[in-house]
């Protein structure tokens, strides 16, 4: 039982996970809490679930094409809604992220309906035995694959391509990344780019782990994924993952004492990180330059 | 009389050791000149004294009292202010409004005090005002008091950071380059105006590029390179000090080549 | 007058309090929040529980309401105001949330079903008197010690430390004053409109809020007023001109957040400059 309730952890948190890298990567480099994120992991559901649905495509290939999407929303919004104001005070930008994440939350509900639609995969819902009683479903593994997938795969583009050093060396101090010849815009826009892909793959795999898709989806994963960031110590990408999956453990395993208040638990952890250890599990302590 | 000591004063960002090891007194009542070429260390330096960062080893006595876990705000109470290098003042709000948030932490009025304006609240607020205009005339802002502080020209600026600072009552003032974008009479009366501080009593930590001012007005010098203390004495000895001359022959070879 | 228009009014009037105390946090200090309905909501249903279970005078529970709305302003305050970030503008949307979760699913709050039954005893009188009120004593204190030190903060955080402000402390209090005031508002609404449900509290309605005052100019008191009456009178004239539209109120905001930041961050009012873009001398 308990087991396989941990298993159940590690499943949900990896899809927190995924979206804790996109709070993480975007906020590391422009100290911005990305609010469209959550509509960015919305967007990327209904993406696949159309691709699947009216297409009848293959889900794999439904699944690319979701996080095109999303990635090209996502590198969209920074240009039209965060670029302008990059010079501004602090709040402007948020305020002004506040808006896009409105924006896209209501023409969805305008546009798809409020009601929640099936994700209809045909998956062999076959369980894998591991061990005595614990039981995996298919499923789980696909998902818990995928985000291991994606992750390695950021994990080598971070840290093996030009591109990821010169993310690295922007989010560390932009302006000497800028003296070094480091083309500020196209590391922001990249950074948008890769952080929104896995966004919407977190919302299609949780769509069809949950076999539901509504445009109001993103709301609570999208906080439980910042708070994961957090957790994981802001701007930290490892810190991000880790957080992912620890809250997804605490989630289940507290959902087990106070269901109805499942939501509430990863807020109540934000609560006390940022009492107990406001840098996170694995985030330095940054000096803003005076 | 020692008004404050650092000692053994570490400072380590990532990987970089911005100071190491320094030690550094300041006498009651002197103007101590901290000089050192670009990134030596002294706004970093700054920073450990006030309390902007925690200095990752040493510790910090200000009149004998333990400052180093204290917030800068509570360490602008015990007596010690400073301006900042790039200049920041709250652009919004007028001349006045700086220097009177500068007597922030010696008044009291709170949220029921504002609302219903007792008569010592107006007192408080007479007084803050005049002593507000004073500071003003002090340092030659006086009519530019109505003016919100980001209109004003660069250099009264920097005079409006020290009035702020001097506004908090201070026994020691920090001041971070004061002088940086002044033109040549600017810098004349600037330097007046630090020694009618000095007069005042208080104690004046200077941080300057321009070497004849620093020369001109401190008794004393210590030089930063590289976060170490390369030299301490007064104008006299630093000047002809073979480490100093290194240094700051280093940095200009440094920039020829760049 | 017609009872349509006085009804307006005096909900112009309650959201005029709102858009205010929310300027105080969001306009003056500088900190984003997300839950200013849930304030109001608190103060809505502990007024009327007061009043309904408890039998206590309508304007003693009108100031209960409030004061457990600055409760919860200082309890999520403390927390995440201490800390530099913008950790309260997460904060309050999770908040906002939960405190709706559990306004729903409590019995004593009437679960999805709310509170009926509430005597009417807000008018549109007692509203202008508070709304008065409210001003008076926001601009009492904003021209006070308590109010530079709050702009100081918006301004330069650091600098404000420097001067000897205890800025955590004074950021938490401009939260806990602006709570305060929209636990007020929420205690009008609920003596006006004598039904409230867990939905007349949520983040639509805060996001509803913060659009008034950046509609109307944020750091500027007389532009969040201004705000407030816009938005509260438009969608209801657009209503009697188009139903239509009235669905894409939520649309509508988001753009309008979007566009004023980029184009017209200090509002409608203008001469405010707060949000301008920081000059290259500092
Ligand atoms: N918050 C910070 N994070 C990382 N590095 C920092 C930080 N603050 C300062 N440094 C680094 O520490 C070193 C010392 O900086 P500091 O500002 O103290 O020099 P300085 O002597 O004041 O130079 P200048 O004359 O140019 O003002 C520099 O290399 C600087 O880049
Ligand atoms: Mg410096």
């Amino acid at each position: 039982m308990f087991a396989e309730q941990i298993l159940n952890g590690l499943t949900l948190g990896s899809t927190y996970a995924l979206i804790a890298l996109g709070y993480t990567m975007v906020y590391g480099i422009l100290e911005l809490i990305n609010f469209a994120h959550s509509e960015i992991y919305m967007t990327g559901a209904f993406i696949g679930l159309i691709m699947v649905t009216v297409y009848k495509m293959p889900f794999p290939l439904a699944l690319i094409i979701a996080m095109a999407g999303s990635c090209l929303l996502g590198v969209t919004i920074e240009k039209v809604a965060y670029k302008p104001l990059r010079k501004s005070t602090r709040i402007a930008p948020l305020i002004s992220a506040i808006g896009v994440s409105i924006f896209l939350q209501n023409a969805a509900l305008i546009l798809a309906g409020p009601q929640v639609r099936a994700f209809p995969v045909n998956f062999k819902s076959a369980s894998i035995k591991l061990g005595q009683s614990i039981q995996m479903s298919s499923l789980q593994l696909l998902i818990l694959l995928i985000s291991i997938i994606l992750m390695v795969g950021l994990h080598f583009l971070i840290h093996r391509t030009k591109l990821g050093q010169a993310m690295r060396a922007t989010a560390q101090d932009k302006e000497a990344a800028q003296l070094m010849g480091i083309k500020i815009d196209r590391v922001i826009s990249f950074t948008f780019a890769i952080g929104s892909a896995l966004g919407g793959a977190a919302g299609v795999l949780v769509g069809v782990y949950f076999n539901s898709v509504d445009p109001m989806m993103g709301f609570f994963p999208g906080l439980k994924g910042f708070v994961a960031a957090v957790l994981g110590g802001i701007g930290n990408i490892p810190g991000a993952m880790l957080g992912g999956l620890i809250l997804g453990i605490v989630e289940v395993l507290g959902a087990v004492y106070m269901s109805r208040y499942k939501d509430a638990i990863a807020f109540a952890v934000l609560i006390i990180i940022l009492l107990v250890k406001p840098t996170g599990l694995l985030g330095r302590k940054l000096q803003e330059k005076v | 009389m020692t008004l404050l000591e650092g000692k053994n004063l570490t400072m380590v960002f990532g990987g970089l050791t911005a100071l190491d090891s320094v030690n550094i007194h300041i006498n009651k009542g002197e103007i101590l000149g901290l000089i050192g070429p670009n990134g030596a260390g002294k706004t970093t330096l700054f920073n450990l004294l006030t309390g902007v960062y925690s200095p990752s080893r040493g510790s910090i006595y200000f009149k004998e009292r333990e400052i180093k876990n204290l917030k800068p705000y509570q360490i602008t109470r015990l007596g010690i202010a400073r301006t900042f290098q790039n200049i920041r003042l709250f652009g919004e709000m007028s001349v006045l409004d700086n220097v009177i948030i500068g007597q922030h932490c010696r008044t009291r009025t709170g949220v029921f005090g504002a609302i219903f304006r007792p008569p010592a609240v107006r007192d408080e607020e007479k007084r803050v005002k005049e002593k507000a205009m004073e500071i003003l005339e002090f340092v030659g802002l006086a009519e530019a008091a109505k003016e919100k502080a980001k209109n004003l020209p660069y250099g009264k600026q920097r005079k409006l950071e020290m009035a702020r600072a001097l506004a908090t009552e201070p026994e020691l003032i920090l001041l971070d380059e004061p002088a940086a974008g002044m033109n040549p009479q600017e810098t004349n009366d600037l330097i007046e105006l630090i020694q009618k501080v000095n007069d005042m009593g208080k104690t004046v930590l200077l941080i300057e590029h321009d070497m004849k001012l620093v020369m001109g007005i401190c008794q004393r010098i210590v030089v930063l390179d590289y976060g170490k203390k390369i030299a301490d004495g007064t104008p006299e000895e630093v000047k002809n000090d073979e480490n100093v001359l290194k240094a700051y022959l280093g940095a200009a070879l440094d920039k020829e080549v760049k | 007058m017609n009872s349509y228009y006085v009804q307006i009014l005096t909900v112009t009037g309650i959201n005029i309090i709102l858009a205010v105390s929310l300027n105080l946090v969001t306009g003056f200090t500088g900190q984003l929040s997300l839950c200013h309905a849930t304030f109001m909501g608190i103060g809505a249903y502990t007024a009327t529980l007061a009043a309904l279970k408890l039998g206590i005078p309508f304007a003693v529970a009108l100031i209960l309401g409030a004061i457990s709305a600055a409760l919860f302003g200082f309890i999520i305050g403390v927390p995440t105001l201490r800390l530099k970030g913008d950790y309260l503008a997460i904060a309050t949307l999770g908040f906002g949330e939960i405190m709706k979760n559990i306004l729903l699913n409590l019995e004593i709050t009437g679960g999805p079903m709310g509170l009926r039954g509430i005597p009417k005893v807000t008018n549109v009188y007692v509203v202008y008197l508070c709304v008065t009120l409210v001003i008076f004593s926001l601009n009492r204190i904003m021209h006070s010690r308590v109010g530079k030190s709050f702009i100081a903060i918006r301004e330069d955080e650091l600098a404000a430390e420097a001067m000897g402000i205890n800025t955590a402390n004074f950021k938490i209090l401009a939260f806990v004053l602006g709570a305060f005031y929209a636990g007020l508002a929420g205690g009008l609404y609920a003596f006006f409109f004598r039904y409230i449900n867990p939905n007349n509290f949520g983040f639509m309605k805060s996001i509803e809020i913060l659009s008034m005052v950046v509609l109307g100019g944020l750091g500027n008191t007389y532009g969040a007023l201004l705000g407030a009456a816009i938005i509260t009178v438009l969608p209801e004239f657009l209503r009697s001109v188009s139903p239509v539209i009235a669905q894409y109120r939520m649309v509508f905001y988001g753009i309008l957040l979007v566009a004023m930041m980029i184009w017209r961050p200090q509002g409608i009012m203008g001469e405010n400059k707060v949000m301008k873009r920081r000059g290259q001398a500092a």
